[in-house]
């Protein structure tokens, strides 16, 4: 995109035509008021990185990230302890009743259910649409498939809490360390104290 | 002269006597009250100052407080942005800010003010209310601005100052020099954003929870008198680091980077989303942005 200039306005030619003397009198008028008649200011360094081209995808390292391990529960990882792989495994979505009651999925629960993310090939991993089986500490790649502008900020950094060095190492989190997997909106927290009015001192 | 601060006798009268006499009964460099200023002090001479600071720390407090003196990095300007969007007003970032910086607990010295605002009104100050108080945010139909130092290209407080005591360094840092501080508050009124902050009493913080990792302009403990603000931890980020508030908050609102680095995170914001600065007609070009990120 090319910069913006001050020319390229249409207004900008209606003020011109419309009285030059009146528009210098306004600007010396305001200038004289912000008291700083006569004094010429460099353009700001914002004004400079505001126009910028747009971004180059294929610049992009679509290298694996490295990430916070991701928070299982006590004990529930590797799935493969309960789970028998010599098993044959029911493939209809049903309410659980031997195990995991504990997980109610707000998730778009109307058309997902379990099989859509996990495996049931290896149940230690997780599977993209495409088959692919994926390791937990990558389920980024997962979540990325539906949410891909918010995968796209997270890559780029705008998207989600990193930690470490601006200029250098970074951590990052996964989508699940913040939001939990079967229900992922964010849960209303309690905030820290109001800070205390202005007073005046006895 | 010992190497406590304050003033003794002798200094009161080397100050009659006169700057001539001064130099020749005491070193200037050993007192607040003699010294130059900052940027024409030589490194030698900020050294031994830093030391005697460090010592009336120790002897103060009780603790090994280091005073950083890291310059600033040559092709770095620092710039912050914050995504309103995601804001829900817990304020984690005004407390861990008070720990990180040694801010005073009483008095109350905050640098970030979380501002609640209505949806319905948008952003509006005069109805903003900093005081809320809620069992759980966000609170429906509010929306949440967090406002601090917005360390302007053209900072008012910096032209008010009637002795240089505050100015902006070469990364982009607005900066106080608290020993160089007359406490005037010219540069308090001077701010649009109400992010400076008077020490009207003597600052108290409990010494185990000083944080000894302080820098020369920024979060070094402050005396009675002065005036300080958001330095974007100056301590860290001169370090490579990212601030504190980016660290603690827990929704991921907070970015912060190298403007002149393409790559960085501030520069993807300002190329991808919606930004905006405050109080844009007054010209001062915050380098605080805000962003919807959503």
């Amino acid at each position: 995109m090319k910069p913006r200039s001050v020319g390229t306005d249409p207004r900008e030619g209606a003020s011109r035509t419309a009285g030059p003397w009146l528009l210098l009198a306004g600007t010396c008028a305001v200038g004289f008021l912000l008291g700083s008649c006569g004094e010429s200011q460099a353009e700001p360094l914002i004004h400079q990185h505001l126009f910028d081209e747009p971004y180059d995808p294929t610049a992009e390292d679509l290298g694996k990230i490295e990430v916070e391990p991701p928070p299982f529960s006590d004990g529930v990882f590797p799935c493969t302890d309960c789970h028998d792989p010599s098993l044959p495994v029911k493939g209809t979505p049903r309410v659980l009743k031997r195990a995991h009651q504990d997980i109610v999925l707000h998730h778009d629960e109307q058309n997902r259910w379990c099989l859509d993310c996990h495996s049931k090939v290896n149940f230690d991993k997780l599977h993209l649409a495409s088959g692919e089986l994926i390791d937990f500490d990558e389920s980024y790649r997962l979540c990325g498939q539906c949410h891909g502008d918010k995968y796209r900020d997270w890559r780029r950094g705008i998207h989600g809490r990193r930690s470490g060095n601006w200029d250098g190492e970074k951590t990052y989190l996964l989508c699940v360390n913040c939001h939990y997997s079967h229900s992922p909106a964010f849960q209303p927290i309690k905030p820290k104290p109001a800070p205390i009015p202005p007073q005046r001192t006895p | 002269m010992t190497a406590t601060a304050g003033p003794t006798r002798r200094d009161f009268l080397c100050a009659v006597v006169g700057c001539a006499a001064a130099a020749s009964c005491t070193d200037p460099t050993h007192t607040p009250f003699f010294r130059d200023h900052l940027l024409e002090m030589s490194p030698a001479e900020i050294a031994e100052m830093v030391a005697r600071m460090e010592a009336e720390y120790r002897e103060r407090f009780g603790r090994d407080i280091k005073v950083g003196t890291q310059g600033p990095r040559e092709g770095v300007q620092f710039a912050y942005a914050l995504d309103i969007a995601r804001c829900v007003g817990c304020r984690r970032c005004v407390y861990a800010c008070v720990d990180e910086n040694n801010q005073s607990r009483d008095p109350q010295i905050q640098w970030i003010r979380v501002l609640e605002m209505d949806k319905d009104r948008g952003i509006d100050f005069e109805h903003a209310n900093p005081y809320y108080e809620a069992d759980e945010v966000p609170r429906q139909g509010h929306f949440y601005l967090p406002v601090a130092c917005q360390h302007c290209e053209n900072p008012p407080c910096v032209k008010t100052c009637p002795v240089s005591a505050t100015w902006k360094e070469p990364d982009g840092i607005v900066v106080i020099d608290y020993d160089w501080c007359i406490g005037c508050r010219c540069c308090v009124s001077a701010c649009p954003y109400g992010a400076r902050h008077f020490n009207w009493r003597e600052p108290t913080i409990p010494p185990e929870e000083i944080n000894e990792h302080t820098h020369l302009l920024g979060n070094r403990p402050r005396p009675k008198g002065v005036v300080e603000k958001c330095t974007f931890c100056i301590h860290r980020t001169r370090e490579g680091r990212y601030p504190a508030c980016v660290e603690v908050c827990p929704v991921g609102a907070r970015k912060f980077g190298n403007l002149l680095d393409p790559n960085s995170e501030i520069r993807e914001v300002l190329r991808s989303k919606r930004v905006f600065v405050l109080k844009t007609e007054l010209r001062t070009y915050p380098r605080f942005f805000y962003f919807y990120g959503l």
